[in-house]
């Protein structure tokens, strides 16, 4: 079995066979792997989808990573444009369309590593919030690449607080147009990706002012480079803006508006309108401008953070079995590094994490669904769960998965710094996700509003949204566990999740109450419970990802041996989050301190029996070798062979260092002073 | 200071747009100018250089770094007389550039686990280097890749057919003259890293490769003209550098915090965002309660390992001094600190970077601490005293015997008294390192194999190792205050000492919970002190960081300016990107103008 299996994921390896410290991993496997991918995919057709696309794409050249890690900005920046370029051509050839089964899967294939991702954020933003005669204008130019669009929200100086941006669009009824303007240096745009080199055109979002009455942000069509021979276009000033900690292929961009003249018709006007005459006409909610961030949010959640997560497991993991560190036992060889205790209490409630983040996922994508066809019927009563859902989550989860990254990198040594290992490129990835469509804290507030907001009105016996009703059934009391194995049953650490998020959230809720009872003002008191406030929306996120698991693993009784692997790996994701808050659940005395040594003793336990299948639970996430590109994390595990020949490769083993004829030889021969 | 800054040899070119060849490229510019320079000034004391070097690097690594730190220093103390003479100066002088080759692919912390093999060979006099496997590589040595062009190289000895561990020999890699990597050495860079682009971190391979019997370094351990092995007095000496190297990463661990912190406190009063009052502007960043619970803490912490580190370095150069006399008393315990002083504080200030230099792994590091716990905690449940930052063990036996002893205590703490705080944590600590070791024995009663034992209870040890480096920071922290005489100086750092302590306990109120040593209430006051604390400190915070006296250009930071000009500086600087050289980007030209008439 291991023989096809290579040949399947290391085409091109040049080395032989599997290393044995890896192959034996895959002989005890408690599960087939091969199901358990089919099912994460959602069925076998999408794994044979999914599995052809990677194919298609990966045995093209053009779309080779290979040498990702010894570019500099500019060359990634071209191998980017190229291959949005290239992809153009093969969805042709191939057949796929954009809505096709293919497309979620060619942004995995592709790792991410190409332009134009604004573009479609660009074309889904025309497609919500514009009129269908917008749609009908842009959307089929987009499509053929006539426009490249990128969307400018962010300023210089304003993020995710919508309300504060600076930037102008005046309307003036004589010549029917609105005049942008980018009134101070904090107001230009900053961050806009594809637009620093890329974009033709933007949606810029702007206070809108009509006969000097200012009606708040709105988005404009704004085009600012030639269709001809792409230089700016009057009154524009953008470019890129320089070097950060990730995604060098991007040209991430500044945009400086100077009375920049748009057509009336370019305002995005599916919900408001000017009219010729200067009206202000609006068609449902000013909240409808958060929806295309809903989306992009929920978006990110799959593609940028829990698909780098599911990687670092991967290479961790993988590597965790071929490295071998000092000794357990004296007399025998070295050991590898995954049968030690603290390198699985590392590295195991990642994957945990990976798996229950991955079902957390679907759970959001179904609310997503549903939201999107509320709205398309202009009903717009589930934005607000929504958007709290989303915040919340997107915040919850990019954060968890940035620490466990970094656990995966650290968990590695040496080894793991270097950028050969993948582990440095996902980490600054997934680190940018925390910032990016909504700095988290920020975000986390949204979501203890919404929360503070449904504990009031189920305290007051209203109706509450379905994912809060647990708010209305607060019990008191302690948690019934009495030995090690209870704290293996769902229901009593679901239980004990639900109690410390209920708790967090009342007594936020009444100390809230309290200081504004006190004469404090409302938005001062709120300041001053921020902290809590945070800490509260984060254990309803952790309490729902905890229950959302157990539910996934119910339903899987026809699959009785995934489903006992994953009902450990939900026990263990459940029992780390215990285990690493514990003063959450102490401290009103729920659990009791003998309750907690059990929690670590079932904890612990589930480390020694999860290790046995940590392997073929990487396997299964079904990652190639050029999808992970990582020296150590290789399917065949030759990691040392591969990170030497790799290091080879390096430019800078290519040339005679110039640094040596230049500095080195007047130093080393002491004639320095000559220099 | 004002010497580099203002010399115009080392002036300021944007790091930032550079690629990682120029980046090397200036390094080595610059270390090439600065050992002329110090010579010419006249500057050799040790601290000055540092300083110096400092500044000339604005606090970024360098390919001479392992010359000077690691090189140089194992000359000193583990050549003889004779290898002095032979290879000191050439080195001061920098004919010599030497690196310290110990770490391999396959093989990191453990030393006893190194491949590389150096066989004596008595016809000729020599010992034949030889690297048997790929996972015998060394891997990882700054300044190996193009630099050196001499290691000192650490080696499994094989003489008369027996194998005699580890040691360390001076190996020529590269042609004098030439620069040509010798016969029988492969050497290059091991590629890009995550940060360090100006250090050509080398692999190094050696097959065979011959080297005189008097380039193994012979102060302590020798293998005569006949193959004879004569051992030296005490092997724990291999670890002096080890330890050297680990006490100033502590040191800079506190360094890039206070950096980080001086960065982040700047912009966030600089930062305006939201509004906290309707109506009113967008407040600075700063006045929100979470953004300073993000910050404030780490300011603290900056603060706390400001002092540990001073702490240790003076230790340090206490204790080398009586090794220097033959007195190795101290060695473990100083060991056993700076290993989990040095795990704590990378871990704490996310500057894991530095460990990668040693490619040393944090969890090993505290576990060489728990041993050492333990077997404190050994001794004195057999009666016996212990002395040092563990002598707190000493009371464990007594409080025993109390019946209900973990009551008793927890009245005691008082939330805002320092020294009272040093005592929670010294319970914590107390108790963790009891429940390890008992763990430790329930598993030892359990299985015949005491490396199992071990095995099973190591999470609980690293928890240990915490608890205990954790007391020993708190405890230097607060013992500090007293020694402050300006009241007002004196205040502000009681302040931050307290931020300290309760942050700590809200990160870990499970564990002082569980142990009773605070209540419920407590916990509940904690929580309300550390916020009040917040906006106590809130007004000092910019004062505080610019008292780290930070200049602009050693920051290399936008946003971190002394003087605030964020956006413009922002502004001015991107425009300045490679990608901005040309109007229109060449790959308009050659994609995306090409596709637009395809499609």
């Amino acid at each position: 079995m291991a023989l096809p299996e290579t040949s399947k994921y290391s085409q091109g390896s040049v080395f032989n066979g599997v290393n044995p410290d890896l192959a034996s991993e895959r002989q005890t496997a408690s599960f087939s792997v091969e199901k358990l991918t089919a099912w994460l995919d959602g069925g076998a057709e999408h794994t044979r989808i999914r599995r052809a696309v990677v194919e298609a794409i990966e045995s093209d050249p053009v779309f080779s990573r290979e040498n990702q890690y010894f570019q500099s900005q500019n060359e990634r920046y071209e191998a980017a444009v190229r291959k949005a370029v290239h992809l153009q051509i093969k969805m042709r050839e191939m057949g796929w369309t954009e809505n096709g089964p293919e497309s979620k899967y060619i942004y995995r294939a592709l790792s991410g590593d190409f332009a134009f991702l604004l573009h479609r954020v660009f074309m889904r933003s025309i497609v919500v919030l514009g009129s269908d005669k917008q749609i009908a204008k842009w959307i089929p130019l987009a499509t053929q690449y006539r426009v490249i669009g990128s969307y400018a929200q962010t300023e210089l100086g304003h993020g995710t607080y919508l309300q504060g941006l600076e930037t102008t669009a005046v309307f003036d009824i004589t010549t029917q147009e609105f005049i942008l303007n980018t009134p101070t240096i904090s107001a230009m745009k900053w961050w806009p990706g594809d637009m620093g080199r890329s974009a033709t055109h933007t949606v810029v979002f702007a206070q809108l002012y009509i006969h000097g009455k200012c009606y708040g942000v709105h988005p404009f069509i704004v085009q600012i480079r030639s269709l001809q021979d792409h230089s700016l276009c009057p009154g524009i000033t953008a470019g890129d803006i320089g070097p950060k900690m990730s995604f060098e292929h991007t040209d991430n961009g500044y945009l400086m508006l100077q009375k920049v003249h748009v057509p009336r018709e370019n305002m995005l006007n599916k919900f408001c309108e000017v009219q010729p005459d200067g009206t202000y006409v609006t068609r449902g909610t000013e909240k409808i401008n958060y929806f295309p961030m809903t989306t992009v949010r929920i978006s990110i959640i799959s593609d940028e953070v829990i698909i780098p997560l599911m990687k670092a497991c991967t290479i961790a993991i993988r590597y965790s079995v071929v490295r071998r560190q000092s000794k357990l036992n004296p007399g025998e060889q070295e050991a590898k590094i995954l049968d030690y205790q603290t390198q699985q209490e590392k590295l195991l409630p990642q994957l945990a994490a990976a798996y229950a983040f991955h079902f957390i996922n679907n759970y959001l994508q179904e609310q997503l669904d549903r939201g999107y066809k509320e709205v398309q019927r202009k009903n717009f009563d589930t934005l607000p769960e929504l958007h709290a859902c989303s915040s919340g989550f997107k915040a919850m989860v990019t954060q968890y998965c940035t620490s466990a990254v970094e656990v995966c990198l650290r968990a590695c040594g040496g080894h793991g710094y270097s950028l050969l290992s993948g582990l440095p490129s996902l980490y600054t990835k997934i680190l940018a996700s925390c910032i990016y469509e909504g700095e988290n804290t920020i975000l986390l507030l949204q979501t203890a509003r919404f929360l503070i907001k449904c504990f009031m009105a189920a305290s007051a016996g209203q109706p509450i949204p379905p994912s809060v009703t647990y708010l209305a059934a607060v019990k008191p009391g302690k948690c019934p566990a009495k030995s090690k194995l209870d704290f293996l049953n769902p229901d009593i650490y679901i239980e004990a999740y639900q109690h410390t998020a209920v708790r967090l959230i009342s007594s936020t809720a009444a100390k809230l109450q309290d200081i504004i009872q006190s004469g404090v003002k409302k938005y001062d008191a709120w300041n001053q419970c921020t902290v809590q406030l945070v800490q509260a929306a984060k254990a309803h996120c952790h309490y729902i990802s905890v229950e959302n698991f157990a539910e996934t693993v119910e339903k899987l009784e026809t699959k009785p041996a995934i489903q006992k692997i994953m009902k450990h790996l939900c026990d263990l994701f459940a029992l780390h989050g215990i285990f690493s808050n514990a003063g959450l659940f102490l401290h009103d005395g729920y659990l009791s301190g003998a309750q907690m040594d059990m929690v670590t003793a079932s904890y612990l336990d589930l480390l020694a029996v999860i290790r046995k299948d940590a392997v073929p639970l990487v396997d299964a996430f079904d990652f190639t070798d050029k999808s992970l590109n990582s020296a150590l994390g290789s399917y065949d595990g030759q990691a040392y062979q591969r990170l030497y020949e790799w290091a080879q490769k390096s430019p800078t083993n290519k040339q005679i260092s110039p640094a040596y004829e230049k500095y080195l030889k007047p130093l080393l021969h002491n004639t320095l002073s000559k220099l | 200071e004002a010497l580099v800054l203002n010399d115009p040899d080392f002036q300021h070119e944007d790091l930032n747009f550079l690629s990682r060849s120029q980046r090397y490229e200036q390094a080595i510019r610059k270390s090439a100018l600065m050992v002329m320079k110090l010579r010419e000034y006249g500057i050799a004391d040790p601290e000055e250089i540092y300083w110096f070097k400092s500044f000339v690097h604005r606090g970024r690594p360098e390919p001479l770094d392992l010359h000077l730190g690691m090189f140089l220093p194992t000359l000193l103390t583990q050549a003889t007389p004779e290898q002095q003479d032979r290879f000191f100066m050439p080195a001061w002088n920098l004919e010599i550039i030497g690196t310290y080759a110990q770490t391999e692919m396959g093989h990191g912390t453990h030393l006893r686990g190194l491949e590389t093999t150096a066989t004596y060979d008595p016809a000729t006099q020599e010992f034949i280097l030889n690297s048997p496997t790929v996972t015998s590589i060394k891997w990882w040595p700054g300044g190996l890749g193009k630099t050196s062009n001499h290691a000192i190289v650490l080696a499994q000895l094989y003489t008369q057919g027996q194998c005699k561990g580890l040691h360390a020999f001076i190996v020529p890699i590269r042609q004098l003259g030439t620069h040509e990597p010798l016969p029988g050495i492969t050497v290059g860079d091991i590629g890009p890293k995550f940060g360090y682009d100006e250090m050509d971190n080398g692999y190094l391979k050696m097959d065979n490769f011959r080297i005189p019997r008097e380039n193994m370094l012979m102060k302590y351990a020798q293998v005569e003209p006949d193959g004879t092995y004569v051992k030296p007095l005490s092997d724990k000496l291999t670890y002096g550098t080890m330890v050297f190297i680990r006490s100033l990463i502590v040191g800079d661990s506190a360094h890039s915090l206070s950096r980080a912190c001086t960065i982040a406190i700047r912009y966030s009063a600089v930062r305006h965002q939201s509004e906290l009052k309707p109506g009113e502007p967008e407040p600075q960043i700063l006045d929100y309660q979470t953004q300073q619970y993000k910050l404030f803490p780490l300011l603290a912490t900056a603060y706390a390992f400001h002092f540990v580190g001073a702490y240790i370095k003076d230790t340090y150069r206490r204790i080398s001094g009586d090794i220097d006399e033959g007195d190795l008393s101290e060695l473990p315990e100083l060991h056993a600190l700076t290993a989990g002083l040095k795990a704590f504080t990378s871990w704490t200030a996310n500057a894991g970077i530095e460990e990668c230099r040693m490619a040393c792994e944090n969890t090993v590091m505290m576990l060489q601490t728990a041993r050492f716990l333990v077997k404190s905690y050994t001794q004195v449940s057999s009666g016996q005293q212990v002395t040092g930052m563990v002598s707190y063990l000493n009371d464990l036996p007594r409080q025993r015997i109390q019946p209900q002893q973990v009551a008793a205590r927890s009245v005691t703490v008082r939330i805002n008294d320092p020294l009272s705080l040093v005592e929670a944590y010294k319970a914590r600590a107390a108790r963790l390192v009891e429940a390890a070791a008992k763990n430790l024995q329930t598993e030892l009663n359990h299985r015949k194999s005491k490396e199992d034992a071990w095995n099973r209870t190591s999470v609980d040890l690293v928890r240990a190792s915490e608890a205990h480096c954790h007391y020993v920071i708190v405890k230097l922290f607060a013992a500090k205050l007293s020694e402050i005489s300006n009241a007002a100086v004196r205040a502000v750092l009681t302040e931050l000492c307290l931020l300290y302590a309760l942050y700590g306990i809200i990160k870990n109120t499970g564990d002082f919970l569980q142990a009773g040593i605070l209540t419920d209430a407590q916990i509940t006051q904690v929580y309300q002190r550390v916020k009040e604390l917040l906006a106590v400190i809130r007004p000092n915070a910019v004062a505080l960081v610019d008292s780290f006296d930070f200049h602009d250009v050693h920051l290399g930071s936008v946003l971190g300016r002394y003087d605030g000009n964020v956006y413009e500086n922002m502004f001015e600087w991107a425009k300045k990107s490679p990608l901005n050289q040309k109007e229109v980007h060449e790959s308009f030209h050659k994609h995306l103008k090409p596709m637009q008439a395809k499609l």
